[in-house]
């Protein structure tokens, strides 16, 4: 490397790490993005001026087609699909980055593996040090779980495949047995680099590392998502270091570390806030079984209070505080712009809205934020569990939007069920609540709720974005 | 420099960025999450770098195919996980 090239690296470290310091308040956050740009762009206009044409290379021409190409293609389809993305499927397109990423560390290894064991049009005869081989082993392992993790991830959201655990006899097993050959075949691999079967047993490794991440994420349910998108955003950036290392490239690795600490630290966020291990998370197969309607109308312990449109529309009428609950229905019916008519209605009234959301709700780290952003609520009316929690005594309503376990109180008096000790919202304190759900089935968890049959619980039943429509409908005449 | 001597520096830079990266990210409140996993997420694209360094020595063969991808991959990374950023920033507002 050249001393410019290096320079511009090193201002390229501090800016990037500048960003993430901007993102700590919303005030800052917007600058957040110009300036990790002007960092990367500080990063990778000298690595291309300067390698272009270095001598020994393939020729200029032929880089500079590899190169631009593949930059014009990438730029192509990232422009558009992030253009185009609805709010509502951003979880899934974070996670398909994620997963392109970990696919890029992976091919870097793997060029460079390919080009130093004497794959290479000059037919040199390479050297691999154990310290080139270590680092490319665990980029090819952490890249290619990364990737085809995350598309798992994103079939899941998308409902390509099912959402719900896919679960079978010997699975974690069967993931050992992979893992274990995985480190088997880089170690033979880091001690005989240029032996005959080198090349087999590098796809082998390849092979490996990409059915392992399929089948880590595919027996995780739908609703431990946010855990998932967590764990391979901090994957990705470990392929980075890992690659960064392979090329004794700083930068690389410091970058690498920033974005694998970052999605480590959402990781146990995510957990805690589930008040779940991530060995349960990651083996549990939470919410494996569908439990039938018949099963979850048994147990019901209350009768269910159904109201109409009308009868919800006069309780908050005669509101003086409202605390919206939003939960993954919210996003499933695209409800957000009708949260925020609503409120809107009900603010002209002198009622004040705030928003209390859950670090799990929706399907990945601050999905509701984003949604009810998208929506134009103000960011200073949503709320934090821990900062709303305790408001919720002297509120007059509750309105839960297709929010289920996080506001299900058998997480804080029934100790035998599965989401006991998950911290979730006091909605019962407040003084009535009213539930807008598609039908009585149970959440994702399969858990009965006895918040929907406490007797200060009101059920509308129906699509929500309909329901909160006509709410605001009825509100309208009524003034 | 020596093996070690270059390994020993370069883990105590990795060690140094991990404590920045706690530190830093500890302090994003939830409200910005899901910008934080995206902007990070685009960071990751940084391998770009590596890709160019991998397409350098590569003509139009395996390897270079190889190389192709991972500009293809790395670029729809940086620019993907920008975008998407910039227009989930762009929707946080104070009330007015």
């Amino acid at each position: 490397m050249s001393l410019p090239t290096e320079l511009c690296y090193f201002v390229a470290a501090i800016l990037f790490m500048l960003s993430l310091k901007w993102l700590a308040s919303p005030k800052t956050a917007r600058r957040s993005v110009p300036i990790s740009i002007l960092a990367m762009g500080l990063a990778v206009v000298p690595t291309f001026i300067q390698r272009i044409g270095e001598p020994g290379g393939a020729g200029i021409g032929n880089t500079l087609a590899i190169v631009l190409g593949g930059l014009v293609l990438g730029s192509a389809i990232g422009f558009v699909s992030a253009t185009k993305v609805k709010m509502t499927a951003m979880p899934q397109m974070v996670g398909l980055y994620n997963g392109f990423g970990g696919a890029a560390s992976l091919l870097v290894a793997a060029v460079e593996f390919l080009y130093k064991t004497g794959h290479n049009p000059q037919g040199e005869i390479g050297h691999m040090s154990v310290g080139d081989s270590i680092p490319v082993h665990l980029s090819i392992l952490i890249g290619g779980i990364c990737f085809t993790g995350s598309m798992a991830a994103f079939a899941k959201l998308q409902e390509l495949i099912s959402g719900r655990p896919v679960q079978f006899k010997g699975q974690h097993y069967l993931n050992l047995v992979l893992l274990l050959a995985g480190i088997g075949l880089a170690i033979a691999l880091t001690l005989n680099p240029l032996a005959s079967w080198h090349l087999a047993a590098f796809l082998g490794l390849v092979a490996i590392a990409l059915v392992l991440g399929w089948l880590v994420v595919i027996p995780i349910g739908g609703a431990d998502m946010p855990v998932v998108i967590s764990l391979m955003n901090s994957y990705s950036g470990m392929a980075v270091t890992a690659t960064g290392f392979v090329l004794r490239n700083n930068v690389l690795i410091i970058l690498g570390s920033l974005v694998g600490a970052s999605g480590l630290i959402l990781t146990r966020i995510m957990c805690k806030a589930m008040n779940r291990s991530l060995a349960n998370v990651m083996f549990g197969g939470f919410g494996a079984a569908p439990i039938g309607p018949a099963a979850a109308t048994g147990g019901t312990k209350g009768t269910v209070k159904e109201a109409s449109v009308e009868e919800a529309a006069m309780v908050l009428q005669s509101s003086g505080s409202l605390i919206v609950v939003p939960g993954y229905g919210m996003a499933v019916a695209q409800a957000q712009h009708a949260v925020r008519e609503l409120a809107a209605q009900l603010e002209k009234n002198g009622t004040r809205v705030r928003y209390a959301i859950h670090p799990v709700a929706g399907r990945m780290p601050g999905h509701m934020n984003v949604l009810l952003a998208e929506a134009n609520v103000p960011y200073d009316q949503l709320y934090d569990l821990d900062q709303i929690n305790d408001d919720f005594a002297n509120t007059d309503v509750v309105l839960v939007v297709g929010a289920n376990d996080v506001v299900n109180p058998a997480a804080k008096n029934t100790p035998g069920s599965p989401i006991y000790g998950m911290p979730v919202f006091n909605c019962e304190q407040a003084k009535s609540v009213i539930v807008l759900k598609r039908s009585m089935n149970p959440g994702f968890a399969g858990i009965e709720n006895e918040l929907f049959v406490h007797p200060k619980t009101m059920m509308v039943f129906g699509d929500a974005r309909q329901t909160l429509t006509g709410m605001t409908a009825a509100l309208k005449e009524a003034a | 420099m020596s093996p070690e001597g270059y390994w020993l520096l370069v883990f105590y830079v990795f060690m140094l960025a991990v404590a920045v990266g706690v530190e830093l990210i500890s302090k994003v409140p939830p409200l910005l999450h899901t910008p934080l996993m995206s902007g990070s997420n685009a960071i990751s694209g940084i391998t770009l770098v590596g890709a160019i360094g991998a397409a350098v020595f590569s003509g139009w063969d395996a390897n270079g195919v190889l190389a192709f991808l991972a500009v293809t991959f790395g670029t729809i990374n940086v620019v993907g996980g920008y975008g998407v950023t910039h227009r989930m920033l762009q929707m946080f507002k104070k009330q007015k």
